[in-house]
């Protein structure tokens, strides 16, 4: 434990998933209360081809470039289920569903090309799936930390907009917000966000670091500024601790281990969450109830 | 049979299956719970794998159906319990069931020969070649059987429990009121998806089973709205778009799953686009039939005033109009063309004049 936090490189490796962390906790407290947990879900599945085609147009694996790929083909995916919805009587559960798995299905196709191309370096696009932190290098770690800390900077500066936007539609609407804009500006900063944790948490599993930390804090608090700081140090927490167990234990990859141990915390949450906890309201409506009789 | 013919076989036979399956899915607006249970079968199947001490169809399929149901019983659990909405459950179960798969698999190396990339996207070429054998006894495919098993179950189900389900999917309250339980319905309907994506997803994987399970139902929902057509349009998609994707897969040897679930995409998107009366651009040609009609009747009302009066040759100039309704000259070119196209009024020299149609529809 100690040996691991002098590395250097493991000490920016965990500097950087959990100023990834923070932002996906911040970011998931509004996609939770606008109901819409399941954008992350859609955009992480979408950047696969983004991915894949980067790689096979340019045959380099440098992370930005990447990066650049999957925000393209996300940003496309969310835009075409959300007006397709729009536009058409199609419930957007059903166009989210059928966006999610044909954009997925066309990045396994890209990938079963990039696969069968002799010249191709591929190695590290399989990590793309469940992430591992283990395998970032120096500079995609050094990357990673530094958007992160832009999206994270982004994030705090939108949050008052998202807040009126979220609770009060009338007073964002005479108050001149412009909720496309908003809404345009958060959907480009969990792009970012997830785009950057797909290395260390996988695209399957990074809905779970956007939805997990908002539940755990709602449960725990009323309060919209508790509730974000609160989802900011669990999300934070959570992916530092689950990067450390997987970088101890070799073969773990990291994506399920931060998982799962959200998926630990929203359950104890659900539980005994002091503000809708299902034991304490038990208890509360207990002691109301023996206090109305006496 | 070749081993091509049996590809072919399963993916139609998939397709077929899930199309009718998703149906239910897709007119009760819970297609996300699909791509929820097939996601989280994964930790069935290894626990399948490992009470039965190896790769043993029956056991697998047990668990990973049970662990689909679990997963629709947590989403639904949550979502009951206060802050959580429905999809911040399903976001929340679905990478949970998946990631406890992951490390199950991770924890037990060597002893699982289970490719996480294959649960994703199912590997079709080598699904024949995965025979289910009793003895020395070859029966053929896994995949047909189990598919077989899935289809049969999924026919039952809507011979016998159709009409209660479409009555507990329109009609919830009277359905209640009939006396059958809708919750029951509903758990029996995730019991047949959960085993139809299982079913599905061992030959095809996880994804490719949720773009079967929801597209051809969601495009069949497009063109009518007759349950029974609805059905008959979904089956026919779920085995057209396997076909044509398998068969372009094969020609271009790429990913078999991951075309499919393209076509279907690719399929869903026109649809929306140019589906009779629902398509985005059958819609707005409506709009524009509409807006035209009302000009038409605009510039009729317009010319029958002034007609027989001492200024109707300044009012009928082509010029003038422009002014005095306020069009573009382009749109005033399409009114006058396709009103004259209807006999309503006749076009020369820069003036319009109305027919004698249009004299009465001027009066009317």
């Amino acid at each position: 434990m100690v040996t691991l936090l002098t590395d250097y490189t493991t000490r920016t490796i965990l500097l950087g998933t959990l100023i990834l962390g923070i932002s996906c906790g911040v970011l998931g407290v509004f996609a939770v209360l606008r109901r819409q947990s399941l954008v992350g879900d859609l955009l992480a599945h979408a950047t696969l081809p983004g991915v894949a085609l980067a790689f096979l147009l340019t045959e380099s694996r440098n992370p930005a470039l990447l990066m650049l790929g999957a925000a393209v083909t996300g940003i496309a995916a969310v835009s075409l289920a959300t007006w397709l919805s729009k536009r058409t009587p199609t419930d957007l559960n059903t166009c989210f569903a059928v966006t999610l798995t044909s954009f997925f299905g066309l990045g396994a196709v890209l990938l079963s090309i990039v696969q069968k191309s002799p010249t191709a370096n591929q190695a590290g696009l399989d990590k793309y799936l469940f992430g591992q932190v283990a395998g970032l290098t120096q500079e995609q770690v050094i990357l990673m930390t530094i958007l992160g800390s832009v999206a994270l900077v982004g994030t705090i500066a939108l949050t008052p907009s998202l807040k009126v936007l979220t609770f009060d539609p009338t007073l964002a609407r005479i108050s001149g917000l412009k909720p496309e804009r908003v809404e345009l500006i958060q959907t480009g900063l969990m792009i970012l966000v997830i785009a950057l944790s797909i290395s260390s948490v996988g695209v399957i599993l990074v809905s779970a670091l956007i939805v997990a930390p908002a539940v755990i804090a709602r449960q725990w608090t009323q309060r919209l500024s508790v509730m974000i700081t609160l989802s900011a140090l669990v999300g934070g927490a959570g992916a530092f601790a689950g990067s450390i167990l997987s970088i101890q234990r070799d073969n773990t990859p990291t994506g399920p281990m931060i998982v799962v141990i959200l998926a630990l915390g929203a359950v104890t949450s659900v539980l005994f969450g002091t503000a809708l906890g299902v034991v304490p309201r038990r208890l509360r409506a207990k002691k109301s109830q023996s206090g109305g009789a006496s | 049979m070749s081993p091509l013919t049996l590809v072919f076989l399963i993916a139609a036979l998939a397709g077929l299956t899930c199309a009718l399956a998703g149906v239910f899915l897709v007119l009760r607006r819970i297609a996300m719970l699909a791509d929820a249970i097939s996601h989280s079968v994964l930790p069935g199947l290894v626990a399948g794998f490992l009470l039965a001490g190896g790769p043993s169809l029956g056991p697998a399929f047990v668990g990973a159906v049970l662990a689909g149901l679990l997963t629709v019983l947590a989403v639904e659990t949550l979502s009951r319990s206060r802050g959580i909405k429905q999809d911040a459950a399903i976001g929340l179960v679905f990478p949970t069931m998946f990631a406890l798969g992951v490390l199950w698999i991770s924890a037990s190396y060597g002893n699982i020969h289970l490719d996480t990339d294959a649960v994703l996207f199912g590997d079709l070429t080598l699904a024949p070649f995965d025979a289910w054998r009793i003895g020395n006894l070859n029966l053929g495919p896994q995949s047909i059987w189990l598919l077989g098993v899935a289809f049969g179950l999924t026919a039952l189900f809507l011979r016998i429990l159709g009409k209660e389900l479409r009555l507990a999917t329109f009609d919830p309250s009277l359905a209640k009121l009939s006396g059958f339980n809708p919750d029951l319905l509903h758990f029996s309907l995730m019991a047949i998806v959960s085993i139809t994506s299982v079913a599905a997803f061992t030959a095809i994987g996880a994804v490719l089973a949720v773009a079967l399970l929801v597209a051809p139902a969601a495009i069949a929902r497009l063109y009518t709205d007759s349950y029974p057509q609805m059905l008959k349009l979904s089956a026919a998609v779920g085995v057209g778009s396997s076909v044509l994707g398998t068969a372009l897969a094969v020609l271009f040897d790429v990913s078999i799953s991951g075309l499919i679930a393209t076509v279907l995409g690719i399929a869903f998107v026109s649809a929306s686009l140019t589906a009779p009366r629902r398509g985005v651009l059958w819609q707005a040609q409506a709009q524009r039939t509409t807006k035209l009609n009302h000009a038409i009747e605009a510039l009729v009302i317009h010319l029958s005033l002034h007609a027989n009066t001492s200024r109707e040759a300044e009012e009928s100039l082509l010029s003038h109009l422009i002014r005095e309704l306020g069009w573009t000259p382009q749109w005033t070119r399409d009114v006058v063309e396709e009103a004259s196209r209807r006999g309503l009024l006749k076009e020369n020299d820069q003036r319009v004049t109305l027919t004698s149609a249009g004299q009465q529809l001027g009066r009317s």
